[in-house]
């Protein structure tokens, strides 16, 4: 009976504060980046690619320490390096389909006019390797394992050769609006049964404390993935990441790579414009 | 080698963590091994002989320690305003009730749960948590 409460109040969704009628990106952006340097105005904008750790100079100092001496995504780039460089069974490489390696990260996510959705970097993965296997990343099961193993570290490997470009997602314009909106309509909207947006955490409330753990602002939430977390002990993507903070407010999950965290990741990807791409990333 | 390395990062990484291991996340959901020491902990039966402040501090409950300062609670947040002198603030508990009840009345864009409407705290344990909070 609970369970069934709960997932009823997870499915339900107020839509507060966004006044989305007539949007334009550039303004958003412009407004959304904007807070975040009045809110922190010592903080110089190129280190919100660090999040949290931008904010407090002591965590930030034992994060560095940790990543300089033991680098916790190490292991996971050599192995991305091998499925890399493993050919299909069809005999051609990631490179036949992907292109340059070093020319991956900047150009996701974007809009796809032709097929109306947002290609995102992993998507384009799996559909490569569909393509040469037959099958894409997979469990043991068979079912789509996206968010983390294999596809998570192949992403380990090309994020960092292409560590030190900045990002420059195009300002989304006609039918890519639609997607943009869709993503920040996500942000703003409140849900699941604790109530709250993403918003809620990672705008008003970014640098606060939620019990022990320091609010990262948004600006800089897409820079560093995929990402090595001390509480997993695992690499994991992005969009692992929009699962666990779903789950944590009681809300309604939804699948790595399903049109909702596409949606959020090209939205939250166009925020973080001007930025560096600095994955792999170690979190606690 | 690498095995190796590996151990070394994580017993690195976890004497950091140690300090905070206990509140290491802000909700217990985000910590699936805390979820589940939490549920052999309490079984459902324990949750009636609940106090107050055992509400108040639960990590699937109240969490108010999450946002708010309570004397007792440890490693509190600061997103809400700290709950000290309770009684002078809310003299009528009605009042303090409907604020926990739900916290949108007040403000809409609040981030506080409205732990009335979404079913997290019934009637008896809110008035269980209005009496604690009132004693603050
Ligand atoms: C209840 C508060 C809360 C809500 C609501 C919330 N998050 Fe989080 N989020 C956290 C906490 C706590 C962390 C870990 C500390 C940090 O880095 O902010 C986190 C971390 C993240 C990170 C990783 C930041 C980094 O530097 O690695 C991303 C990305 C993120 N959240 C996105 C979202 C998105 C998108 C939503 C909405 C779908 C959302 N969060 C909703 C609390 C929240
Ligand atoms: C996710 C954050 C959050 C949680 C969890 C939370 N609160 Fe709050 N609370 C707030 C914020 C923020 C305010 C400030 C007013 C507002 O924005 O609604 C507030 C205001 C209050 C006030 C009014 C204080 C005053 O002096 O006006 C009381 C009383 C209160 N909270 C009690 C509680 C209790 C009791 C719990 C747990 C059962 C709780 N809160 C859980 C965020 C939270």
């Amino acid at each position: 009976m609970k369970k069934v409460l709960t997932a009823a109040v997870a499915m339900s969704l107020s839509f507060a504060a966004i006044n989305a009628v007539h949007a334009d990106p550039a303004e958003d952006l412009t407004a959304f980046q904007d807070h975040f340097k009045t809110a922190f105005k010592d903080i110089p904008f190129e280190d919100f690619k660090d999040g949290a750790y931008a904010l407090d100079a002591n965590l930030k100092a034992q994060w560095e320490e940790m990543e300089s001496s033991f680098p916790p995504y190490e292991p996971d780039i050599d192995a991305g390096k091998t499925i890399w460089e493993t050919p299909f069974k069809n005999g051609k490489t990631y490179a036949d389909c992907m292109g340059d390696i070093k020319s991956i990260r900047t150009k996701y996510p974007y809009y796809d006019a032709e097929k109306d959705t947002i290609v995102t970097a992993e998507g384009a993965l799996n559909a490569c390797k569909t393509e040469g296997d037959g099958e894409g990343f997979v469990d043991k099961e068979g079912k789509p394992l996206l968010n983390k193993g294999k596809i998570a570290q192949l992403m380990a490997y090309i994020a960092m050769e292409n560590r030190g470009e900045k990002i420059n997602v195009a300002t989304p314009e006609g039918k890519a609006v639609d997607w943009y909106e869709k993503g920040k309509n996500f942000y703003y909207a409140k849900r699941g049964q604790l109530n709250m947006s993403c918003a809620d955490c990672h705008t008003n409330n970014a640098g606060k404390m939620i019990r022990a753990d320091l609010l990262s602002p948004a600006v800089g939430h897409v820079t560093h993935w995929p990402t090595y977390r001390s509480a997993d002990g695992e690499i994991t993507t992005l969009h692992n990441r929009f699962m666990g903070c779903n789950t944590m407010v009681r809300a309604a999950n939804f699948k790595a790579q399903s049109d909702e965290y596409k949606a959020l990741e090209y939205f939250l990807t166009y925020m973080s414009n001007g930025l560096e791409w600095n994955g792999p990333g170690s979190r606690k | 080698m690498r095995k190796l390395f590996r151990t070394l990062v994580m017993s690195a990484s976890v004497s950091v963590l140690a300090l905070t291991a206990v509140f290491s996340s802000a909700y217990a959901a985000d910590d699936k091994k805390a979820d589940a020491a939490k549920a052999e902990a309490k079984p459902a039966e324990a949750k009636k002989e609940m106090t107050g402040k055992d509400l108040a501090f639960d990590r699937g409950l109240g969490n108010c320690l999450a946002c708010h300062m309570i004397a007792g609670g440890e490693l509190p947040g600061n997103i809400g305003p700290p709950l000290i002198g309770m009684a002078a603030r809310f003299p009528d508990k009605e009042k303090l009730k409907a604020q926990i009840y739900d916290a949108r009345v007040a403000n809409p864009n609040t981030i506080m749960i409205p732990f009335g409407p979404m079913g997290i705290l019934n009637d008896e344990q809110l008035d269980k948590v209005v009496e604690f909070i009132s004693g603050l």
